[in-house]
């Protein structure tokens, strides 16, 4: 069996990789994808926390499992939103390079 | 032992798949990275003997996500497509994000032993009853809230009414 302790690793490295993805892309859409690998770094811990059982019987329910359900829902939701706001940047601006999004410097 | 390396190897395609994703200068294999990275995910999922989550992970992000992704690839194609540029301060992203890394991997090595774990399985019947019980409230919320994203995404991407 899998110690909690590696896929916890598993987890933190994925977030980190996603996290360098959201701050050194410029392109809109790259940036959404990069959050998409943070949710499912956060999902891999959570519901490693409810599977992996220590013996104590302290994560002896599903919540674990229901929170990344919902977590999954709410990521389908936000990238159907962020994606219909991308292209409507990108009708008025011809691009999706976040540093050209300035409409609002004065 | 079996568990373990078949984790290890899905792992490994999943750092690999990922570090694709934030790597790659062309941006159709970046999208293509991220579909294999989130199917692995869903093998790491069967790993955990969470047989529903895989198949949620591979109908919603594998199938839908990914291809939304595509889409949007193709409608906002420009002349920089096949070769993207990144930030210019892209390495202090790095040093961030290898402390964020470095960080809470400390944390966990100070808060779990590194021991074999057993691995409860969680049925689709168990979840069922737990998402209907407990839980039935934010179900109905989660409904809400895609419904909501559901309208603003079509007010959001509409043309005007003016420009045909």
């Amino acid at each position: 069996m899998v110690p909690l302790f590696y896929i916890n690793i598993l987890s933190v490295l994925l977030f980190g990789i996603g996290l360098y993805g959201v701050l050194s892309r410029r392109s809109a859409i790259l940036i959404i994808m990069a959050i998409e690998l943070m949710l499912n770094a956060v999902n891999i811990n959570f519901v490693a926390a409810a599977a992996v059982h220590e013996g104590s019987g302290m994560f002896s329910n599903f919540d674990g499992h229901i929170i990344a359900i919902f977590i999954i829902t709410i990521a389908a939701a936000e990238v159907g939103l962020a994606l219909a706001l991308v292209l409507r940047i990108f009708k008025n601006k011809s691009s999706v390079n976040v540093d050209e999004f300035d409409l609002m410097r004065w | 032992m079996m568990h373990f390396i078949v984790f290890i190897l899905i792992s490994i395609v999943l750092l690999g798949c990922s570090l694709g994703v934030v790597l790659s200068k062309n941006i159709i294999h970046a999208a293509l990275s991220l579909l294999i990275a989130l199917l692995s995910v869903s093998g790491i999922y069967l790993v955990l003997l969470t047989e529903f989550l895989a198949v949620v992970q591979l109908l919603i992000y594998g199938g839908a996500i990914v291809i939304v992704i595509l889409f949007a690839l193709m409608l906002t194609r420009n002349d920089d497509y096949p070769r993207i540029s990144n930030h210019k301060l892209w390495p202090i992203a790095g040093v961030i994000a290898i402390s964020v890394m470095v960080t809470l991997s400390a944390a966990y090595y100070k808060t779990y032993p590194i021991q074999p774990d057993m691995i409860q399985e969680a049925t689709v019947q168990e979840l069922g009853t737990s998402l209907f019980t407990t839980w039935a409230i934010p179900f109905e919320l989660a409904s809400l809230v895609l419904l909501v994203a559901l309208i603003g995404a079509i007010v959001i991407a509409r043309s005007d009414k003016g420009d045909n």
